[in-house]
């Protein structure tokens, strides 16, 4: 269990922020919602979960068989309803049993994430919250990636979540994550910590998809810290609209050479609200990170940060931020940041909002593709980001989810 | 009409914004044929390519553009390139993540396997290209060689070409007058040939690879002269466009 006076501090700390806004994003009133759901059964056999809830599930890249996984963990609301383990050297498990399991865990709580971040975080460590944790050991390997899903099914309730995600010196942990929801027209929030903790020499790659609904608010809060030679790859997809949406990942590199690498591919519907931006701090000698976001507007809003700070020698950053508007409506505001903090850094950014140009839809034309075609086929190319170190598997998921928001655009 | 044409032009006059830049061409061309093109720059040479093709920034104001027995003026350009009319640009633009194998595919409009696109590729020297978004980065030969890549996997048959030898070292000029060559079926004896060429030459370097039947002189939007293009290209070379003028005077 933790320790109590840590802990005391922590609740403490978050009481002192409970109506804190977050520094972006609309500022939600979370008395809106209700805080608590009943604990729902644990399903031993997936394959009894509703049909309609697998298929969503798939939508997201989650097998709800899982195949082609060496490890799946289901929480729907607070509960988790399974979790599996197949791969040895690999952990996989609700965080409430990984904090009763391990005493040691308790130090890596709020330690990537600030629990007074914002109201959010303050309400995940002082409500009824769950969520995952995964850790590769020494030297462990998945030969396939884990999966989490994370569903909302209850009307109206503030889902919070707290993830924990060690992969220890030397290690590979390749990780998909899908949320996804019951609720078609019914108000709902999601609030998910994930704190990420990339020892020595570890990769861990992180590919998340969000399909969510019109009445949906989410608030993922993630932290994460990179030691010597260690590598986090960022992959997010989010391809349903979504009422409200703010995020802004902060990974800090802190060992010598550790890389980090955030691609974000947003699309947006009319009604959506999106606010989503990835900070590193590169903090030790060689590190370096690449910010890489496209963002689609069919009438949202979208608001795409990034933020790179350099404060050791020789790191290197670049960060890419480009946006389509497909019609008049909607915005797209890109804020790409640099902060040097010392004469050798090297941090660039480029950034480019627009609509698609005429010469190239011609060009494509003269080719023999209709106007249409050729609209879909360049609106493919902006949404392709190449992506190195992925298994091919989540390669697959990212491809399909790909797909599947350019289905909703054209 | 002339059922031998592939392509009739007659008295066609064409603006772009409110500027007639061509006035009153004609033009003929068989089938199995090609012809080039010289003038000077702003002459309006891409202007008529661009009219054929169907851009819609060069607006035709009088005349008509007959090709394979029909009317093609007033067609979307994406319908004059299904009816068989292909261009290499000039200058064409980048297109950010479409990546030059996807845009090639595209081309062939499912006629060609990965094996065969990829049997192209080598050809043009640009295997090493495939992966790489369209004309990103390309070098003025590298350019050059996709376009004929992608009007190879669309085989039009009428092919457009403006300036394909601009840029482009002597090493691969070459290279470029062999996928022409190819293009235009030129291994085929004369009369079996179906495609015909319109190609801009700036140089008349391409002369030297390419076989063409008519040259012609574009002048400030008319077309001047029209013979043999080697003819042509010699008194060019050797007194310029000033002698061209005289033959308006």
């Amino acid at each position: 269990m933790r320790e109590l006076k840590s802990e005391r501090a922590s609740k403490d700390k978050a009481r002192a922020a409970l109506s804190k806004p977050a520094a972006f994003g609309e500022d939600l009133d979370l008395d809106k919602y209700v805080h608590s759901a009943d604990e729902l059964p644990y399903q031993e056999d997936t394959s009894r979960l509703p049909t309609v809830t697998k298929g969503q599930m798939m939508q997201v890249g989650v097998m709800p068989d899982g195949s082609q996984r060496s490890g799946t963990i289901i929480q729907i609301d607070h509960s988790t309803i399974h979790s599996l383990t197949k791969q040895e050297g690999i952990e996989v498990m609700a965080t409430s049993q990984a904090l009763e399991k391990y005493d040691w865990l308790a130090d890596y709580l709020w330690k990537a994430v600030a629990v007074d971040a914002d109201k959010y975080t303050a309400h995940v460590e002082l409500g009824q919250s769950d969520g995952y944790f995964f850790r590769a050991l020494p030297g462990s390997k998945t030969l396939y990636p884990v999966q989490a899903c994370l569903y909302l099914a209850k009307s109206n309730l503030a889902q919070k979540v707290h993830n924990i995600i060690i992969a220890e010196e030397g290690s590979e942990l390749h990780i998909i994550t899908g949320c996804t929801t019951a609720l078609e027209r019914e108000p709902g929030l999601h609030i998910g910590i994930s704190e990420f903790y990339i020892k020595r020499g570890a990769r861990v790659s992180f590919t998340m998809i969000h399909s969510w609904a019109p009445e949906i608010a989410v608030r993922p809060r993630t932290g994460v810290i990179i030691e010597e030679g260690g590598v986090f790859l960022s992959n997010y997809v989010i391809m349903k609209p979504v009422r409200s949406l703010q995020m802004s990942p902060l990974a800090r590199c802190v060992g010598d050479n550790s890389v980090v690498r955030f691609n974000s591919i947003l699309v947006a519907l009319p009604g959506s609200n999106m606010d989503i931006g990835s900070r590193v701090i590169l903090g030790a000698r060689g590190a370096k990170t690449e910010i890489i976001s496209r963002a689609i507007t069919k009438g949202g809003d979208i608001t795409a940060r990034g933020y790179i700070e350099g404060n050791a020698p020789d790191v290197k950053g670049h960060l890419e931020c480009r946006g389509l508007l497909l019609q008049d409506k909607g915005m797209i505001y890109a804020v790409p940041e640099l902060k040097g903090l010392l004469a050798g850094v090297d941090l660039s950014h480029e950034a480019a909002v627009g609509k698609i140009a005429e010469e190239e839809i011609e060009y494509l034309m003269m080719r023999g593709l209709t106007r249409d075609e050729a609209t879909a086929t360049i609106v493919r190319g902006f949404l392709r980001v190449d992506i190195e170190g992925l298994p091919p598997e989540l390669n697959l998921e990212l491809q399909r989810a790909i797909e599947a928001s350019e289905k909703v655009l054209m | 009409m002339d059922m031998d044409n592939i392509l009739e032009i007659k008295q066609l006059s064409v603006a772009v914004e409110d500027r007639e830049i061509l006035h009153g061409i004609n033009l003929n061309i068989k089938a199995g044929e090609t012809h080039v093109l010289f003038g000077p720059n702003g002459s309006g040479k891409t202007t008529l390519l661009m009219a054929i093709m169907g851009s819609p920034k060069y607006r035709v104001v009088t005349g008509s553009i007959i090709f394979k027995g029909k009317e093609i003026v007033g067609l979307p350009v994406d319908e004059r390139a299904r009816l068989g009319i292909g261009m290499s640009l000039q200058r064409p633009p980048v297109v950010r993540g479409v990546k030059t194998r996807d845009m090639v595919t595209a081309c062939t409009k499912g006629r060609l396997n990965t094996e065969s696109i990829d049997s192209l590729a080598e050809k043009a020297n640009l295997i090493e290209f495939m992966d790489r978004e369209v004309n990103y980065g390309f070098s003025g030969g590298e350019i050059k060689r996709s376009e004929l890549l992608q009007l190879l996997a669309q085989d039009p048959d009428l092919v457009l070409l403006d300036e394909p030898e601009s840029g482009v070292d002597l090493e691969n000029i070459a290279l470029i007058g062999q996928l022409i060559n190819e293009l235009l079926r030129k291994e085929h004896p004369i009369r079996d040939r179906r495609h015909a060429g319109l190609i801009i030459t700036h140089t008349g370097h391409i002369l030297d690879y390419v076989n063409a039947r008519t040259g012609y002189v574009l002048l400030d939007g008319k077309m001047v002269c029209e013979g043999d293009p080697r003819e042509i290209l010699e008194t060019i070379k050797s007194k310029g466009y000033r002698e061209c003028w005289k033959c308006v005077s």
